[in-house]
């Protein structure tokens, strides 16, 4: 394995600006995906994680901002490249499945159809014979009967669909593919099977994984590496071995412990984290996580822990921890 | 020996779906299910999506009619009770729903969603008894001062407020039995953990039997004292909570635990022992509804259903291989190719 950068997110900091108020998505976030990685992004609802995504592929919604930061993606910054590159670099470089695969498909149109219409878009110089076997390939390559290119949404089961969507996401030969709740609202045992089956393509096509989620569990089965995000900032991040069984931030911990596990002989302890997170309008100064936080201090009602690097490769942003 | 609160015999579900003018054909939703829920107990009923645990807990709070079978509360089949017990037998039986966002009626503040049960059941005589109810209603489910959220409406309520508001309307009335489907699966972590931990300490307070109807397993196990693991309408498995999840037999329950992501396992491959797929609930397989998916299925799969048999004390089972003792080999073959494979 190569430890080459191929993404890295510097100061990224993006707004909304709604009706209520400047809503503060994303602050000041630093990371980096190496080349062939799987990388996971996991926190709560309404932290910021999905905003990741859709800035670092351009598709942000109208009433979004970035204010400031630098994502460069194989030596450029993707918040300077020109419209027409940006649209040739999402697929052919970076694609994204959907959160919701449900609903990402056309219901009028056949899969195939819809599968090769991407392919058509972003490679120019193919007809659509060529891209119908270009599509019957990805699907066998994602396990799904090439037949079912001929059937629409509707004949698929929630599994098939999302491996349907892998396939369309593999379609221009990305070298990143961000996963964003890719396994949420599937079983147990298909959700097994998509991340088996994301594993295998990983390995395949040597592609780098960002894979964004609330559920650490799945994360944990998936990652190389886990970065924990709360109220539009990290709080920690290390490889996935290190932050599962050594985790150094309050917040990390306390997500931890209150997961229920299938294993060992615990009972039900009760809640850990009270409160609930914060609004990234007005969010607290300080450590964001400081009104919940069970150890804070006068210091972190005023100042901003920064993610420092606690030991090699396990970064942390807290004061306690950091002192 | 403590009272059984919820007796189940036989009880089956099908719902009429119409594919055409005179063609009808029936989902077998629930499919001949018998179980009995002891007072105090919290009883889980786990299974994939489309299980028929939903409609299950529906069937036990009388929301749809069965086809066949009985439900009894407390000795008494709720489809014959007299017109006028009706009432009585409803405020002792509610529900949680999953979804906070969809369960509270938008046009309503959350007093009135609370008062509304007490005054369809003529509880209340004044407004300023009602009100004490409620308010002391609302510190206990913690949302406190009562007089900061009494006002408010659904929107401006947070996920995790929200299902405190349902908890309470469900709660108002003082129920003995609550029916709570996925309570906190659409809610984060951290704020589901509150709401189970709510659950908890009314339970402890009021002596609140539960029937907790969920997908995930490490859930079920950490806060039931038993849980039945459904398919297609059937119970797989039940049993004490930790025995049907660490001493699995049901090649079905031993399938969804192995595939289970934990997060200090070793070992980050997750056996995949079953291939996944739920059959046409429409026209479910004969003999054992797991068998077109079983590596272990026989003849004897495909013909004649397997009976629930106690294994251990209170743990019973329905398969052929366990009971006629076949070697479960055939399940684990597959990820020991796999590892071959991938050596």
């Amino acid at each position: 394995m190569s430890f080459m950068t191929l993404l890295k997110v510097s100061n990224l900091k993006v707004v909304y600006y709604t009706r209520k108020g400047i809503v503060k998505a994303v602050n000041d976030l630093n990371f980096e995906i190496k080349s062939s990685e799987v990388f996971g992004l996991a926190g709560e609802s309404g932290c910021g994680k999905s905003t990741v995504a859709l800035s670092i592929l351009r598709i942000l919604p109208p009433n979004a901002r970035v204010l400031d930061g630098s994502i460069f993606f194989q030596g450029r910054n993707l918040l300077d490249v020109p419209e027409d590159e940006m649209r040739h670099i999402r697929w052919n470089k970076i694609s994204l499945v959907f959160q919701g695969a449900m609903n990402a498909f056309n219901p009028v149109q056949t899969v195939g159809n819809q599968i090769i219409e991407a392919i058509m878009l972003h490679k120019k110089d193919i007809d659509k014979r060529e891209a119908w076997h270009i599509a019957e390939n990805l699907f066998t390559k994602v396990k799904l009967d090439p037949s079912f290119l001929r059937r629409y949404p509707h004949e698929f089961s929630g599994g098939m669909k999302q491996r349907a969507m892998i396939a369309m996401a593999l379609a221009c030969n990305p070298n990143l593919i961000i996963a964003d709740e890719p396994t949420t609202g599937l079983d147990v045992i298909v959700q097994a099977e998509i991340l088996r089956l994301l594993k295998d393509l990983k390995n395949e096509y040597d592609l780098s994984i960002l894979i964004i989620s609330h559920d650490i569990p799945m994360l944990a089965t998936l990652c190389d590496r886990l970065a924990i995000m709360y109220a539009g900032e990290l709080v920690e991040y290390a490889d996935v071995r290190t932050l599962c069984t050594k985790p150094l931030h309050p917040y990390t911990r306390g997500l931890l412990r209150t997961l229920p596990t299938l294993d060992g002989d615990w009972q039900f302890t009760g809640e850990i984290l009270k409160g609930e997170p914060p609004s990234l309008i007005d969010p607290p100064p300080g450590c964001t996580f400081h009104p919940r936080c069970p150890i804070s201090k006068e210091l972190c009602k005023r100042k901003k822990p920064l993610l420092t690097e606690i030991e090699p490769e396990h970064y942390v942003a807290c004061h306690s921890v950091i002192e | 020996m403590e009272d059984t609160i919820v007796e189940v015999r036989n009880l089956k579900v099908w719902f009429p779906m119409k594919t055409g003018l005179f063609s009808k054909f029936y989902v077998h939703a629930v499919d001949g299910v018998s179980f009995a829920i002891q007072e105090g107990e919290i009883f889980s009923v786990v299974g994939e999506s489309g299980s028929g645990k939903t409609t299950l807990g529906k069937a036990i709070l009388g929301l749809v009619k069965p086809i066949k079978g009985q439900i009894y509360y407390r000795k008494q089949d709720i489809w014959s009770i007299p017109r006028n017990r009706v009432k009585i037998l409803r405020r002792n039986m509610q529900m949680i729903f999953q979804d906070p966002f969809g369960s509270l009626n938008p046009k309503m503040n959350v007093f009135d969603t609370i008062v509304e049960p007490l005054r369809v059941h003529k509880l209340v005589s004044s407004q300023a008894e009602a009100q004490e109810r409620v308010y002391q209603m609302l510190e206990q489910v913690g949302l406190s001062p009562p007089k900061d959220y009494a006002e408010k409406y659904p929107h401006e309520l947070s996920g995790g407020q929200r299902q405190r508001v349902a908890i309470a309307a469900a709660l108002i009335l003082n129920p003995e039995f609550i029916v709570a489907d996925e309570p906190t699966s659409m809610l984060d972590v951290s704020i589901g953990s509150q709401i189970l931990n709510l659950m908890m300490d009314l339970k402890d307070k009021y002596n609140i039997t539960y029937l907790f109807i969920t997908h995930d397993l490490s859930l079920a196990r950490m806060i039931s004292n038993r849980i039945a693991v459904m398919y297609c309408g059937k119970i797989m498995e039940i049993g004490p909570a930790s025995e049907v999840i660490l001493n699995a037999q049901s090649p079905y329950t031993i399938a969804l635990t192995a595939a289970v992501p934990r997060i200090n396992s070793e070992n980050r491959e997750l056996p995949i022992l079953l291939k996944s797929g739920l059959p046409n609930m429409a026209s479910p397989p004969p003999g054992c509804r797991l068998h077109p998916r079983c590596p272990l299925a026989r003849d004897v799969c495909r013909q004649k259903e397997p009976e629930l048999i106690e294994v251990r004390k209170g743990h019973y089972v329905a398969c052929h291989a366990v009971t006629e003792g076949w070697s479960f080999e055939p399940l684990y073959t597959q990820i020991k190719h796999r590892h071959r494979k991938s050596r």
